[in-house]
This record gives C-alpha cells, structure tokens and sequence, in this order.
C-alpha cells in the first residue's frame, strides 16, 4: 500500500466520509434488514440477530429486542476489526457494550467502501483509519433518531433527553434503544451537520482496554469460517494444480477417480483438474488417483537460486530511478569511506492457519458467495466478468478467515474465480473448493524475493553524507488492477517504499529499481515492501553505527533529528527496555530498529541469547505511535501478532524452487514459529490525540532488523540474509 | 464399511471408508464443526481432539483406529479445566483470527488436566505441536496461567 498516499488522504476521508454517510442515510428506510443465515450452521446465540432489526442507517440497525447490530465493511481476519469498529459505533451511540453485537456487510461497494481506496476492500491496516469518522458518525446518527422518538413520545425538547449506557431518558422517564427502535426508525437521517460527536476527554469506550471483543464463539468452536460453511447438496472440491507455475493440463485420466466412493464429478477447469465428491477425503483421495500429464512449454522452470543470482547481477547496474536528491553516485566516487553491503531476500508464502477455499454456488447469470472476502468489490467485479453479468448479481456472504497477512486479498481473485468455475460447471449446486495445506503452500502469491545493495559515503563524523540504494525483484503491482494507482514510470511504490523518503537525514540519495517479469505468482504480504526495506534500512544503519563506534540509538538520534515521531517512539522504547543500563545476562545481546509505515512508527528493542550456532529471541520491547489507539489491547495484541509474524520469517521461513518446482510442502518444510521460540513481548503506546492509523503490519518491519542488530552486537557480524543463520 | 465411534459420550455408527481420518468424519459427517483441519499432517494441531483424555492430532487418526475410544471434541467440553481454559481465553482477549484456537484450548485443557500448576517450560512442551500464525502464544501462556490459578488458588482443587 502506498502509505504516503494514504496518509495524505485521511483527512478528505473524514470529509469523504460525511458525504457518502449522508447521502446513505437520506437513503435509509425503516425496511426490514435479513441476517445472513447458514443452513445447517451452528453461529452461536450471539451473532444470530432476529430478523427483525430495525434500520437506522448503513451500519447500525437495532431490534425491538435491544440488541444493536453493526455491520462492519472490513474483513475480521484477526485484527480486531468488529471489536474495533463497534467500539466507534457504541462510543457515539452511548450504547450498552454488553447489548451491541457484530456481523459483516455484505458486498455493495456503494454502501460500504473504504474510503482510502475507493472501492470496499480490506487492507493497508486502513481498516481503522478509514471508518474512524465514518463508524461514530453513524452511531451519532442512530442516537440522534432514538432521542427524535423520545422526544416525540414523551412531547419534551430533543436536548433535554439523556443517553447513556443503552438507556434514553428524561426525567422520570426512560426507555431502552429496543423499545424506541422502531419509531426511532421512522425519524428522517439526521444532517450531518447537525451531528456533535464527542471529544476525546469524553470518550468512555475509545481508549479502554477491558471491552470484551466481539468476534464471538472463537473460544468455543462455534465461530463460522468458511470451512464450516455447509449448504444443502453441498459438493467439496479439490483440484489438481500444476507442479510448476504457468504449467497447463496436457491430458488425464479420470477412471480410478471416479470410481472412489464418494467422488461425483472429475473434470478440466483453467487451473486444473477438479474433483468434486461428497466430502473433503474422498474428493482428495479422488485426487489422488488422477494420472494427469503436464504441459510445461509455458511454465517457469527455473530455481529460486538462478533468480537471485539473476538479481545479484542486476544490483550491479543502473535501475529505473525511484527518487534522486543531489548527486550521490558523484559523492560517493570521489569518497575515500564507502561502505556497501548487499542484502537478500526469499520468497515467502504467507501460511495462514485457514488453507484457502471458498462456496459458491452459479444459477445462470447469478453467483452467491460464501467466504472469508478480503477484496469485496474486486472479487464481485472479477466474478461478474468471468460469468458475463452485472456486478449486482454476485452476492457475498462474508464469514470470519482464518487469518490473512495478505493472502485472501488475491489481485486476480485466483482461489475465488477457480471456486466460480467449479461452481459453473454443476450448475445450482453449492461447491465448496479446499485447498489441502500442500495446495496452499505451493500456489504462489509469496512476497517476491528480492536482491538490495546499498553503498553510503561517510562524513568526518561517521555519519552517511550520500546514499546509493538498487533493488532487484518483481513488482507486485504490474499486472493488477491496482498498477495504475501503484505503478509511475516503471516504479511499482511497493517495491521501494522504506528507502525511499528516506527516515535518516542523508543529504544525498538515489533509489534505482529492477523489475524483472519472473514466473512465480506474487502478492503483499503483512506490510508488503517495508518487510525488505525496513530490514535494509535498520541493518545498514546499525553497520555504519557500529563503524563509527557509536550506540545504536544515540547515532540513529543524532540522524532524526528532523524525525520527531520516530525520535519520540525510538526514545520511550528505549527507555522502557533500559537501553544502555540494563545488564545483560553472558551470551546476551541487544539491538534496535525503528521504522515507520502504514501511518505509524514502531521501535523495537530485542534481547537475544546465543549459544554455539544457536540463538533465542528472548524478549521484545516495542513502542507504537498509531494515533488515538481505540483499543489499546487490540493494539497491543497486534503489535504482539505483528512481532511473531516478522520473527517467523526472520528465523526460518523460505520458500524455495528447485527447477521451478516449490520445495516447501507443508509445516514441516515451512517451519513457522512455534510457541516455544516466542519471545516475551512488552508494548507501549504513545499517548496521542491524531487520528487513528495502522496497527495490523507496523509492528512486522522492525523486528527482523533488530533480531540481526542484536546478533552483530554479539558476534560482530552484519547479518545481510534473511532467514538468519549464525552458521 | 460401518464404525461405532463414541464422541462426546454418544455413540455414532458411521458407514465411511477406513483410512477416513476422524477429523473428516466429525467435520463432515457429524456436522463438528469446531476442530479445524490446517495442514493433514499432525504439525499444526489445529485438528487436536481428546482421545482417551490425551490431545491428539486427528488428521492423522483413521476412523477405523477410533473405534472403542473416548473421542472428545471441543463442542464436547465439559471440565472444570476445560471451563477456566476458555473464561481465561475471552476475558484476556487471546484469538485473533481464531483458526487454531480450538486446538490450542484442546491442549491447554489437556495440559491442566494433567498439571495443575505448569511451568513455562510444561506449556512449551504442551503448547509448540499447536501453530497460530497470528502469534498468540504469549497470551494463550498468560491463559493457561490464568486457568491454572483457579486451581492452584482453590487449595490444590487440582
């Protein structure tokens, strides 16, 4: 996500946000809203709103039995986003928390985009950023209807009427939001000019730790995932991808599938063959007794080794330039101080708990969706495209995911369309497509692998006068949707973002950018170009502190000084951590990176403990500046997240071809981070009155730095590969 | 063929394949829907039922190596333990995406049936079979901490 962008564009959201929130609610009838409902599914008590909720606008509707519902826009893939949302919602709404429950909009990008990318989708950790406003709008809006009702019924002035904790009241009088819903409903939409939210000094929700979070049943199996998403007559579907990207089905032989118990259908889709049977085992050891021959004349063939030996050579030449500032190719010729140190990145898939699937179920010219929807009205346009019909005749239903980092919002819709295609072929019958682990794992779509080298000229004092910076690797953006936001003279902004704008104060800079058109599926992954650029940045900077004898956090300091958040973030996670006069037990170490992204900056400070050729991470202080934290536990809890996700890829996730084929099958070969090599985690939050901005990926770029800062301060080494090895 | 298989106290006849693993079974012919599958291969314990009272990865357990066993799912939970596990689990917000988490209660409870009092090292040792990939494992530690004060504070109830 191009951040910069994004910032730039939160306060028009604000205003954005009134608009398209007025225009909604003029809009909003007292018409009756219908559940999204399974057959067959067991959601629990909680999410199973009556029927009969009343609508006050797009997203907050209340039931004669006073249950609030809040139709949240976003993806709950973990982050929080019901909790979160809700909390915005309730705050205006000065609801009962205990009465307020959570449920997904369904796809409609008119009602329910984000208003940083224009179009109803989740991700660039906007989910917050983007609904603040918009979220407290409607539930000041909903209030203002109830106190009309009140006001109304009990003939009393509209500011004389109180609202508190789910209760209207006046006087003597008071009535619950139930009880008023429906003639609440009958009020015309508020203007919005007319709308005092609160200020912050009044916030009883905003800002509180202990609300109870309200992507209920995940403790007790009764969450709904698509997975568990059932359908009368419903087929599962496995299908049999080629082994090397790019390969097609040159012929195959269905008979000993077919005539596995259980497996109904066997047939040829673009990516494929699929097998359709009554359930997942049977369709797969369906699978399994396919005989199928791979056309491969437009597969790619090579290992992942040649491709970044192909990146090794191009670092070496002049790039596409991203930014220039003086001329530092000329200063750092003529500098008898140069360091250079060439850093080099894996493919990395993103292994989400939940392997890709998804329903559908193709009537003719009508779709319905059942699934865990990151990318809204990009899979609702890429669905009506493949059937030939109107975006409005593709309905999705959205359930919670199985975790995402990235994944489940595919710019070509590949796991969705596949589902679509299946579906297509048994016309009117309900396919749910699963992936095995295998499958998942061996897709695509992984952070791109990458080559950076970097060269900076010190001045008199040890700090860099000029910086050079060339990045080799494919772009994620070519080729989606989303290039002609993404993508500006050959410069794909997800490539570069981190190095470019540089964070430290070097008067000369240039970033130049290969990016070659390689065969293997790629896509953004937990804070997408900063999981390179802020590894880069950190380690490169630590070198030259190092060089020049001097603390890490004094030398990063003394270069930010034009930097004041990341100043103020580095200085309170180093205070909390006791930088510089905590001891250290033998064979520990200590190191640090700061970095901002996705509107927020992070600090993290790690203690590592070597022994021989191993090491442990054994506890992480970070600090995070994400504008107003609405829930700082949810914030901390991502920061947390963030922290495990970065370090699993800091020690040991790799995805690796081998004549293009994925050597990484599953979690024995993608060995992810298991309990007992998590760190402890502290985080701190910066007190702030700002406007929310990103809490899912800032906390992911820091950590791998930090992790090889602590192991050169105890090995002298610089660490310039990830994964880390100290042998 | 036909499978008497007894799961959460009744009994079910099941007429499936064999090599069926019991995960499959439950998912999709019992309508259980809490155990998740996440890798088929016993390395993420997303899968993780009580058989006998032991966690076990049941993507791997046929249906025909079921039979004649005590086959508890989380819909099946019922111990003191069990209870403590999952209040410890809401009120210190410990799923994210939530995937792995019936799992990861499934060996938490196991463990506290177990141990009453664990040891950080006891919890690695129980907990490191159950991946989540959102990295909860700092508060699933503080959970399983949590559930076992009850215990340990209800004078050694455990």
């Amino acid at each position: 996500m191009n951040i910069r962008r994004l910032v730039n564009a939160e306060s028009a959201a604000v205003d954005s946000g009134r608009r398209s929130f007025l225009k909604l609610s003029a809009g909003a009838s007292a018409g009756l809203m219908l559940g999204v409902s399974f057959s067959g599914s067991s959601a629990s008590a909680q999410n199973a709103v009556a029927d009969t909720a009343l609508e006050m606008n797009a997203f907050v509707s209340i039931s004669p039995d006073n249950i609030v519902k809040v139709l949240i826009k976003h993806l709950e893939m973990g982050q929080g986003v019901y909790t979160g949302l809700a909390t915005c919602v309730a705050e205006e709404l000065d609801a009962d928390w205990k009465q307020v429950v959570c449920e997904h909009a369904p796809a409609n990008t008119q009602k329910y985009a984000n208003l940083l990318m224009g179009q109803q989708g989740t991700g660039g950790s906007t989910a917050m950023a983007n609904s603040f406003m918009q979220m407290r709008q409607a539930g000041a809006a909903a209030k203002a209807m109830l106190v009309a009702a009140a006001a109304d019924q009990w003939q009393v002035p509209a500011k004389d009427i109180k609202v508190s904790d789910g209760m209207v009241s006046h006087g003597n009088r008071s009535a619950t939001f139930g009880e008023l819903a429906l003639a609440a409903a009958q009020q015309p939409a508020p203007d919005a000019s007319s709308l005092t939210l609160k200020n912050p000094n009044e916030f009883k929700l905003i800002g509180q730790d202990n609300t109870l979070r309200k992507d209920v049943g995940k403790h007790n199996g009764t969450a709904i995932y698509t997975q568990d998403v059932k359908l009368p007559g419903m087929l599962t579907a496995v299908v049999a991808h080629s082994p090397r990207f790019g390969g097609k089905v040159k012929s195959f032989d269905a008979s000993a599938a077919l005539a596995r118990r259980g497996v109904q259908h066997v047939f040829e889709i673009d990516s494929g063959v699929a097998v359709l049977a009554t359930d997942y085992w049977s369709a797969t050891k369906g699978r399994e007794l396919l005989t199928i021959e791979w056309d491969d004349s437009a597969a790619e063939t090579r290992s992942s080794n040649d491709i970044l030996l192909q990146y090794r050579g191009l670092v070496d030449t002049a790039g596409a330039v991203a930014e220039s500032h003086g001329n530092a190719d000329h200063t750092l010729s003529r500098s008898s101080d140069v360091t250079e140190l060439v850093f080099e990145y894996p493919y990395l898939a993103h292994a989400q708990m939940e392997p890709m699937n998804c329903v559908a179920q193709v009537n003719g010219d009508t779709a319905e969706m059942w699934y865990g929807c990151q990318s809204a009205t990009g899979d609702q346009a890429a669905i009506a495209n493949l059937l030939g019909t109107d975006i409005n005749n593709v309905r999705i239903n959205t359930v919670f995911a199985g975790g995402g980092f990235g994944r489940r919002a595919n710019p070509a819709s590949d796991y969705v369309l596949e589902a679509v295609r299946i579906a297509r072929h048994v016309q009117g019958t309900p396919v749910k497509l699963v992936w095995s682990r295998e499958d998942d794992m061996q897709a695509g779509y992984y952070r791109p692998a990458y080559v950076h080298k970097i060269a900076a000229s010190l001045d008199d004092a040890g700090n860099p006068s000029a910086i050079h910076i060339r990045i080799a690797g494919q772009s994620i953006m070519a080729g989606t949707s989303m290039a002609a936001l993404m993508v500006s003279n050959g410069i794909d902004n997800t490539s570069v973002e981190g190095l470019t704008e540089f964070a430290y104060d070097v008067p000369e800079r240039q970033v130049e950018l290969h990016s070659p058109e390689i065969g293997v599926p790629v896509q953004w992954w937990r804070s997408v170009g900063h999981t390179h650029t802020a590894f880069s940045k950190e380690v490169f900077i630590d070198a030259l502190a190092r060089k020049a004898g001097a603390d890490p956090v004094a030398y990063r300091l003394g270069l930010l000084t034009n930097n004041p958040r990341e100043t103020a973030v580095l200085k309170l996670a180093a205070e909390k951590a006791e930088w510089g006069t905590k001891e250290l037990p033998e064979g520990w170490g200590r190191g640090v990176a700061v970095h901002t992204s996705f509107g927020s900056t992070v600090a993290e400070i790690v203690d590592v403990s070597v022994q021989g050729n191993t090491f442990k991470v054994e506890r992480v202080v970070a600090a995070i500046d994400c504008g107003i934290a609405v829930n700082p536990s949810i914030v901390r809890a991502q920061v947390e997240s963030a922290i495990a996700y970065g370090l699993s890829a800091a020690l040991a996730d790799e995805v690796t071809l081998t004549d293009g084929n994925v050597d990484q099958t599953n979690f024995h070969t993608y060995r992810v981070l298991r309990m007992n090599a998590m760190p402890e985690v502290e985080t701190h939050i910066v007190a702030s009155n700002n406007a929310p901005s990103g809490v899912g990926e800032p906390g992911t770029p820091p950590i791998a730095p930090a992790v090889a800062n602590a192991l050169a301060a105890i090995t002298g080494r610089t660490f310039t590969r990830l994964p880390l090895k100290l042998a | 063929m036909a499978f008497l298989l007894t799961i959460n106290g009744e009994t079910h006849e099941l007429d499936v394949e064999g090599d069926m693993p019991l995960l499959w079974v439950v998912r999709d012919h019992l309508n259980l829907t809490g155990t998740k599958f996440g890798c088929g291969l016993a390395q993420c314990g997303a899968c993780t039922m009580h058989i006998d009272g032991v966690a076990a990865r049941t993507c791997v357990l046929t249906v025909a190596d079921s039979v004649g066993k005590n086959i508890t799912t989380i819909e099946g939970l019922q111990s003191p333990q069990a209870m403590a596990v999952q209040q410890a689990w809401v009120q210190l917000q410990v799923p994210q995406c939530g995937y792995c988490q019936s799992g990861q209660v499934m060996s938490a409870t196991a463990l506290l049936e177990k141990n009453g009092n664990p040891t950080d090292a006891d919890i690695d040792a129980a907990m490191s079979g159950n991946i989540c990939r959102c990295g909860t494992y700092p508060r699933i530690k503080a959970g399983i901490k949590m559930a076992a004060a009850q215990f340990t504070n209800a004078a050694g109830a455990v």
